[in-house]
């Protein structure tokens, strides 16, 4: 268990050094550093001055290699459009995300996964072919639709809902600012957290589904039933638990994305988050901030692949047996 | 071959008519058997039209500056009080009729789409029958890069790749060049899932008879794998097409609202939408209502077609 | 035949299709008596698993019983409700499938599967229940049974796999077991010995087999009585000794001309060329006419019953004339 934990941490970061490479190479050789700092009346040689200071003169590998090390100290260097430190820049708007990303995570889970094991229970009944339809629509309708549609209706027919940011805050600690404690955060957090999870949660659900319905074909479900079990028995004791362990991985990749696909959310609910920084820097070309998110969303990926991993494994006898083999 | 068969063969009716053998093809019964999927089928194929033909039909020219005046600007539907005739579905901010618009956005929504799937689709093919059929350190690469790039969501690396693009780019010509750079980005954040399914289907069909025979008379290697190899993994190809289609034209109607897709000028689906969100609650609802509604009933109707293609071609996944 | 166990009479099973219902079970009629092995040969398709699936009730759809009618010591079980049918499956009878690789869920311990199953069933305390499944471990030979049953599946070979399997269907006690290919799927270094623990544990516990098998020799080693199936129908039914050595329906002649015997080893197997018709192309007549080395006029146009030959009964019209005809059908439809 050890070795395998360590091989996966192994090949964990040798992804995060891929993408590193990724975001180097991006803020080296897309546009000229130099010409993003400083404006068009600084002369050439102090142009010549901040480029040795940057250290920009020195071979390619040394730079790149100066890049990684200062990433894995969460070092960014400065954003070119706020003159700031981009770990102080992500660093601010991070909680608002992470809370975002964790809301939405649970609500696609905890909707997605029984509405997925019912579909697949009760394959012909109207509530399953509602939620069939219910799926279509969500996949079929782009993020940013569903949040117009909910805006309209909860905000400017309704009003109920506010259409814009994160309402009140309460500060915890130095690094954290979180909207769960007043209920004008929490009112703001419902629209952007449906509409961030409906896409997650249509996905879950089908994957469920079809998961479950092809462990219901299985011979072991067929023996169950021919040993009179009940059906809630061969049901959830049998056939749910098989469907789970495939199921995981691939949510678990899903819940990665999220919190990249929360740039869409961010965007039409103007959620003070990573995701609005990120498209902001994109539209005025703000390397270190691209690259940085780049990193962090990395990050995210591996993390949540190396959980799911080691759940996998706890789960599955199966896989827990040939690890054991595989070291004596 | 049963005696009844043999029979048949000799003393057969006439082979059956074109429509007979139609019938008689699961997949159109499969088409024609499901009323949801033939209406499908057929507004795909009414907003396909209506798109490529939108400079026939739209009544006015929405990219031309000329044809539209401010002084008509958040004009009503004709069919709401303070209406024009002029304009069936109101204007925009810009004066500009919302039903040519829409008509032209459906148009450069479909063509952004169609071009992206043919790019992807052709690097993904090309890359994964290199990999598959070379094996060794060429195939390593390969799947490492596409493991790599599959740690992020396509619409994070058409970011990406539009930021890149835009920094790499002149200011001046971005507008000329935006067309190009969606159909770029967004074909190169969906060749991965073409690649891994091709490899493995050329891993299989690499060690068939019929291959083997091929390298043995001494066919080069770029002639098997076209001429041999491709066509048969191109089954599976087709459904990801399918599927990735609706994906493409929801991309690059997202990249357009996030801004950062086509301009104002050239307004796709997205783009209108954008502009519209603005007006949601000083009342014009209709500058965001009729795109959107024409962006849903599209992705919409394509992903029906896309499921029934899947279930079709592969009926265990039902 | 009052006394039988199971009692099938004209079973018919349907499977609905786009263009109407192909009858893919016709007329099926046999009896098993208390702590009989009945064996069920004939061709992939010819029914045989059906017929077991019919008898369980767990025909999935779009198969279903369109006639006929089934009964457990005299209590008919073919229109039970669902909660009551699955009351009786495991606990009166059992049922054993092919392939023990994929019959155990993988991800539970086989010691939990024979707990789940005898609690269903027997009002037992927990730790009865687990003593009951060691003991049961032992009696199908799992070496060591107190330590392997907290074993997950994939840790016991094949042969070792189909002896939980049989355990794990014995072990609410039924009185009939349904056998479905028990040893197809083993290495036929195993199958003698699965067959044997088989054997043993149901003469032990009294229980009635119906053995399915397209294996003759399995047949021979176990069955009291055999039935042959063909495209649907029972084609010859009777003692094993009978059937096997004077056989009397021609495809029956060809199935056991099939055996290896001691003495025939070197010649060469007996094949009836031609393959089963289709469910949907089956003939008008007897189903067996177009492959028939004996076929004669009678034989494609009408279907034979089932026709008493002294203790047997074959569907075949060569036997007509020599059994009073009436009171062949009077037995048939009795």
């Amino acid at each position: 268990m050890i070795a395998f934990v360590v091989r996966r941490v192994l090949a964990s970061i040798g992804v995060m050094i891929a993408v590193g490479l990724i975001a180097f190479a991006m803020f080296r050789y897309v546009g000229d550093p130099i010409n993003q700092m400083v404006g068009v009346e600084t002369s050439v040689a102090e142009r010549a001055q901040l480029r040795e200071e940057l250290g920009l003169n020195d071979p390619a590998i040394v730079q790149a290699l100066r890049f990684l090390a200062r990433a894995a100290r969460f070092d960014f260097g400065v954003s070119y459009q706020f003159k700031q430190p981009v770990a102080d820049l992500i660093g601010a708007r991070m909680p608002a995300t992470l809370e975002l990303a964790f809301v939405a995570s649970i609500l696609s889970l905890a909707a997605g996964i029984p509405m997925g094991v019912y579909s697949a229970l009760h394959r012909d009944s109207a509530l399953s072919r509602l939620f069939q339809a219910l799926s279509l629509i969500g996949i079929s309708l782009p993020t940013f639709l569903t949040g117009i549609l909910l805006i309209t209706l909860f905000s400017v027919v309704l009003g109920w809902l506010p259409s814009f940011g994160r309402g009140d805050v309460v500060r915890l600690g130095p690094w954290w600012t979180t909207g769960f404690l007043t209920v004008s955060g929490l009112k703001s957090l419902v629209m952007p957290a449906t509409t961030l999870a409906l896409f997650q949660m249509t996905l879950i659900m089908r994957l469920v589904r079809a998961e479950m319905l092809e462990v219901l074909r299985a011979d072991y479900i067929r023996f169950a039933r021919a040993r009179g079990l009940s059906e809630s028995a061969i049901h959830f004791r049998h056939a749910l638990k098989n469907t789970l362990v495939p199921v995981i991985t691939i949510v678990g990749l899903q819940l990665g994305s999220i919190v990249a696909f929360s740039i869409i959310t961010e965007t039409v609910f103007a959620w003070p988050g990573m995701g609005q920084l990120f498209l902001q820097s994109i539209q005025n070309v703000d390397i270190p901030i691209m690259a940085a998110y780049l990193l962090f969303i990395a990050f995210m990926f591996v993390t949540i692949n190396l959980v799911v991993d080691i759940l996998y494994v706890s789960v599955d006898p199966r896989l827990r047996a040939s690890l054991h083999g595989m070291h004596g | 071959m049963s005696r009844a068969d043999v029979d048949l063969a000799k003393s057969g009716p006439p082979p059956p008519s074109l429509v007979a053998r139609l019938r008689d093809n699961d997949l159109v019964a499969s088409f024609l058997s499901s009323k949801t999927t033939a209406a499908a089928g057929l507004i795909a194929l009414i907003l396909i039209v209506a798109g490529l033909a939108a400079p026939l039909i739209a009544p006015t020219d929405p990219f031309n500056p000329a044809a539209n005046f401010l002084m008509d600007s958040l004009t009503p539907p004709r069919f709401v009080a303070g209406g024009d005739p002029r304009f069936l579905l109101g204007t925009d901010d810009q004066g500009r009729d919302l039903w040519s618009a829409i008509l032209y956005g459906l148009r450069i929504s479909l063509m952004i789409g169609a071009f992206s799937v043919l790019l992807g689709g052709a690097i993904g093919v090309a890359l994964g029958l290199i990999a598959g059929y070379a094996g060794g350190w060429i195939d390593s690469v390969v799947m490492r890069i596409a493991d790599v790039q599959l740690t992020f969501p396509a619409i994070l690396i058409a970011l990406l790749l539009d930021g890149v693009a835009h920094a790499l780019l002149q200011k001046s010509n971005r507008e000329e060049t935006a067309f190009l750079v969606l159909v770029v980005a967004i074909g190169l954040s969906f060749w991965v899932q073409y690649a891994r399914t091709v490899r493995g289907s050329t891993l299989v069909e690499k060690n068939r008879d019929y291959v083997q025979a091929a390298r043995l008379i001494g066919l080069s290697p770029a002639r098997i794998v076209v001429r041999h190899i491709l066509p048969n993994v191109m089954g599976p190809v087709l459904v990801i097409a399918t599927i990735n289609l609706a994906i493409a034209i929801i991309t690059e109607a997202t990249l357009s609202f996030l801004g950062v897709g086509l301009p104002a000028t050239e307004p796709s689906l997205g783009t209108l939408i954008r502009i519209g969100q603005n007006y949601l609650f000083s009342g014009e609802w209709w500058i965001v209502a009729f795109p959107s509604l024409g962006l849903a009933t599209l992705v919409l109707s394509v992903n029906l077609l896309g499921d029934w293609l899947r279930d079709a071609l592969n009926p265990r996944l039902k | 035949m009052s006394a039988a166990l199971l009692s099938v009479r004209d079973l018919r099973v349907e499977f609905a299709t786009r263009q109407g219902p192909l009858i893919a079970l016709d007329g099926v009629s046999f009896d098993i008596a208390p702590g009989e092995v009945l064996g069920v040969v004939g061709e992939s398709g010819a029914g045989k698993t059906l017929t077991g699936l019919a008898i369980i009730g767990l025909l999935d759809p779009p198969s279903r019983i369109a006639g006929g009618e089934i009964r457990l010591d005299g209590e008919r079980i073919d229109n039970l409700s669902p909660a009551r049918m699955r009351v009786l499956r495991g606990r009166r009878i059992g049922m054993i499938f092919q392939d023990p690789l994929t019959s155990l869920n993988p991800l539970l311990r086989i010691g939990d599967q024979l707990t789940e199953t005898i609690l269903t069933h027997l009002s037992l305390t927990r730790r009865q229940a687990r003593e009951r499944a060691i003991a049961w471990l032992g009696e199908v030979g799992i070496p060591s049974p107190a330590k392997r049953i907290d074993g997950y599946p994939h840790e016991f070979s094949g042969g070792m796999r189909q002896r939980v399997v049989i355990a794990l269907a014995l072990c609410a006690e039924p009185a009939l077991i349904i056998a479905d290919e028990p040893t197809t799927a083993l290495d036929v270094s195993v199958q003698a010995q699965i067959i044997a623990v088989l054997k043993k544990v149901t003469r032990v516990h009294g229980a009635a087999v119906m053995l399915i098998t397209h294996d003759m020799g399995v047949i021979a080693e176990m069955a009291d009585r055999v039935a042959v199936m063909y495209a649907g129908r029972i084609v010859e039914i009777g003692a094993i000794g009978d059937v096997a050595r004077r056989p009397l329906h021609p495809y029956a002649m060809g199935l056991m001309a099939a055996i290896p015997t001691l003495e025939a080893r070197a010649g060469r197997l007996a094949q009836i060329p031609g393959t089963m018709p289709r469910l949907s192309a089956i003939p008008r007549g007897c189903a067996f006419s177009p492959r028939c080395p004996r076929v004669f006029g009678r034989c494609e146009a009408e279907r034979p019953p089932l026709i008493a030959v002294g203790e047997r009964r074959a569907a075949c019209w060569l036997y007509d004339a020599q059994a009073a005809p009436a009171a062949a059908r009077a037995e048939n439809s009795r």
